[in-house]
């Protein structure tokens, strides 16, 4: 049958993937950095709450914040050391966030409790979850919402599949990839405990048919393991990993608009989520290091590192050999999605899958020039809105149509603004038009 | 001449005044009563449809008020000219007008003052920009400059000045608020337009975050409360801000004088009181 179109959604674009530069390179290990910085708010939802104050010692892996509500995890030290600080500091994703400040000791002594337990299958549900929230974890892939939250459905929505994605379809980006190389056994088992919480039947993994090596290597293993789960190879193309776009290419189920995926039944978690998930359970070790990629032209070294969290750019390029001299831009995630950075001092959080630096050419900006109305934006668009029609009504300032045409349901792929040969911001229109639309929603009650 | 005309005319005239009269008709049949009072208070009302009184636009606030819903004091264009006659025709009396205000800048940090910390290329509008990255200043709580208020602003009582600072036309603005409501970070303010001083200023930052971004912002040395400038408390400090309690103080002049960073702003000049000379 492998004659048959592999599976896919509709819409999307190919950009050349880029990956080159670091997918064949092993994950190398970061040395200790003199300090971290620990941000209050790594993770969708409520921010959680400081609980060490400035001058006390801590050891790599204790809780320094709780979190601030259901939709909220904690955060911890990792790196053991002295608090030297809580204060506003610089954040990947914009304005300054309360941090906490941790000067390395430079013995990295770790909290007793972390230890592998035997059983850790047979625990029981409660028990995996409260283990998966206290761990600190947030979705690795970059969106960075609460695990334990996912894997909460309320009772009234049966959840039949698990999807773990390995798909990785932002250029440059080679962190899971390598993870799936390198940990693949960790990721299997990660997912043997995300289908004990779920209590589903099946489970899948995804991934691009560009990283060829990482479907042997998971097929291998989920065949050896004898489990019931699936690979299944993806049509390249950008936005495959996005949530939605996902389910439907594996199961071909549509999420309804304004829904969630466990409305049709389904839950889907980054491949780094489930390894994390797998140290939570079995070893009680909380999220303290993850994988980047530190990639582009800017960079010496192209690496992908294993890091602590809250390690600052700087000293991860440091690392990498120093930035190039007609450094342009430096973007935090991958260059579709991926925010822009303007400053280096900001740390590495929970969702940071890869630092991205672009030279001076490729961060030229085109000059906006009027729509011609070729329909190239809808032709792309995954979740078939009207992209051209949404950045008019933004421009005129007419949000209630723009609600109308089902703004709030764009996923910000960034699909529409990557073909538009008149170089139209329609990305930043349209979430423009997103926040002020929900602003009159909040005032309207 | 041609005899077919004749009875088009007829025929049309015929039908003219049937219809006509079944207007009439129905003119008088269907009539829906109207305040009389809504029209003469609409021709009274500004025009502007700012929304300063709570309601879409001036007529729906010409019935709000015939009908009883406001009372004839909340449209703060019109100010206490409008009030009074608005009273005069609905025969009320004793209407108090709140004090008269005015739309203040409280932030200095324009180009020349304070850092930008990138390149901002994306929609004009202080709304957006704050999407990326939480705005371009490097003051988290600064004025963007993209004159989001001065388009907002119904009166063309705004504009932007050439440090990319906006800038209230006084004499123009009145107090609908408008621009206090559009400002992605709170630096518009209505004050009373008794109080000659205002901190331009709403950064809650200390001394080093301030300093690295901003050359006139307020970095809470709190030398403006001590006893010494202020002795009867007319500033006092909230967080790391002072908030200005008594605003018709004169020692707010003297704060002024000692604030080191010059975030104190005065509106009008000329009144200043003239210091005593020295003998």
């Amino acid at each position: 049958m492998g004659f048959l179109k592999s599976k896919s959604f509709s819409g999307g674009i190919h950009p050349p993937d880029s990956k080159k530069g670091t997918d064949q390179k092993a994950i190398e290990k970061c040395p200790l950095p003199p300090f971290v910085v620990i941000p209050v708010q790594q993770h969708i939802g409520a921010p959680s709450k400081p609980i060490v104050q400035k001058g006390d010692q801590v050891l790599s892996g204790q809780p320094v914040t709780e979190s601030g509500g259901f939709v909220s995890v904690p955060s911890h030290a990792s790196i053991s050391g002295t608090v030297t600080a809580v204060e506003m500091r610089p954040h990947p994703l914009g304005a300054p966030v309360l941090s906490i400040v941790i000067e390395s000791d430079g013995q990295d002594n770790r909290v007793p409790d972390i230890a592998y337990q035997d059983d850790y299958l047979n625990l029981d549900k409660k028990e995996m979850l409260a283990r998966v929230q206290s761990a600190g974890l947030a979705g690795l892939g970059g969106a960075t919402f609460p695990t334990h939250v996912k894997l909460s459905p309320p009772p009234d929505k049966t959840i039949e599949i698990l999807i773990i994605n390995g798909v990785e379809c932002e250029p440059y980006l080679t962190s899971d990839h390598r993870l799936m190389l390198e940990q693949a056994e960790k990721i299997v088992s990660g997912m043997q405990l995300l289908v004990k919480i779920l209590g589903v039947k099946k489970a899948y993994i995804g991934i691009e048919k560009n990283k060829p090596d990482a479907i042997r290597i998971m097929q291998g293993l989920i065949a050896k393991s004898g489990l019931p789960y699936a690979v299944v190879p993806l049509h390249v193309k950008y936005p495959q990993g996005a949530e939605k776009q996902l389910i439907k290419a594996i199961t071909g189920r549509t999420v309804p608009a304004g829904r969630l995926p466990m409305d049709v039944g389904c839950v889907v978690q980054n491949v780094g989520t489930a390894a994390a998930v797998y140290d939570a359970i079995a070893f009680r070790q909380p999220l303290i290091e993850r994988v980047v990629t530190v990639t582009g032209k800017g960079v010496k070294e192209t690496k992908n590192v294993l890091t602590r969290i809250g390690t600052p750019f700087s000293y991860l390029f440091e690392f990498c050999g120093g930035l190039a001299e007609d450094t342009g831009k430096i973007i935090m995630g991958g260059p579709m999605m991926g925010l822009a950075q303007s400053s280096l001092e900001a740390p590495v959080i929970k969702g940071t899958s890869g630092l991205l630096v672009l030279n001076e050419h490729d961060s030229r900006r085109f000059k906006e020039s009027v729509c011609i109305s070729c329909a190239r934006c809808i032709d792309v668009c995954p979740m078939g809105l009207l992209p051209k029609m949404l950045g008019a009504y933004v421009k005129a300032e007419y949000f209630d149509a723009a609600k109308k045409h089902n703004i709030l349901d764009c996923i910000e792929c960034g699909s529409c603004a990557y073909v538009c040969p008149a170089h139209i911001n329609l990305v930043h229109l349209i979430k423009y038009g997103k926040s002020q639309v929900i602003k009159s929603m909040k005032k309207a009650g | 001449m041609d005899p077919l005309f004749i009875p088009s005319i007829i025929a049309l005239g015929g039908m003219g005044l049937l219809f006509g009269a079944g207007l009439a008709f129905a003119a008088k049949k269907f009539a829906v009563e109207v305040d009389p009072r809504v029209a003469q208070i609409i021709e009274i009302l500004p025009g502007a449809n700012c929304g300063s009184c709570g309601r879409p636009g001036c007529s729906a606030y010409a019935e709000a008020v015939s009908s009883g819903a406001l009372p004839p004091n909340r449209c703060t264009p019109g100010g206490k000219n409008v009030a009074e006659r608005i009273s005069s025709i609905l025969g009320l009396v004793g209407v108090e007008m709140e004090e008269p205000k005015v739309a203040v800048v409280q932030c200095q940090g324009g180009k020349n003052e304070a850092v930008e910390k990138y390149l901002y290329e994306g929609i004009h509008d202080c709304n957006a920009a704050v999407l990326i990255g939480g705005g371009l200043k490097g003051c988290q709580y600064g004025c963007l400059g993209l004159g989001s208020c001065v388009k907002a602003c119904p009166f063309d009582a705004m504009y932007m000045n050439d440090n990319g600072l906006p800038v209230v036309i006084e004499d123009k603005c009145t107090a609908c608020g408008i621009c206090v409501s559009t400002c992605p970070r709170g630096i518009m303010r209505l004050i009373s337009r008794n109080q000659n001083v205002f901190l331009g200023c709403v950064s809650q930052e200390k001394l080093k975050a301030v300093k690295s971004v901003c050359t006139v912002g307020c970095f809470a040395c709190k030398i403006c409360v001590t006893p010494k400038v202020t002795p009867s408390e007319a500033i006092v400090m909230e967080g790391n801000l002072p908030v200005i309690k008594d605003i018709q103080n004169s020692e707010l002049y003297e704060a002024v004088k000692k604030c080191p960073a010059g975030s104190y702003v005065i509106r009008e000049k000329s009144k200043i009181p003239v210091e005593p000379e020295q003998v």
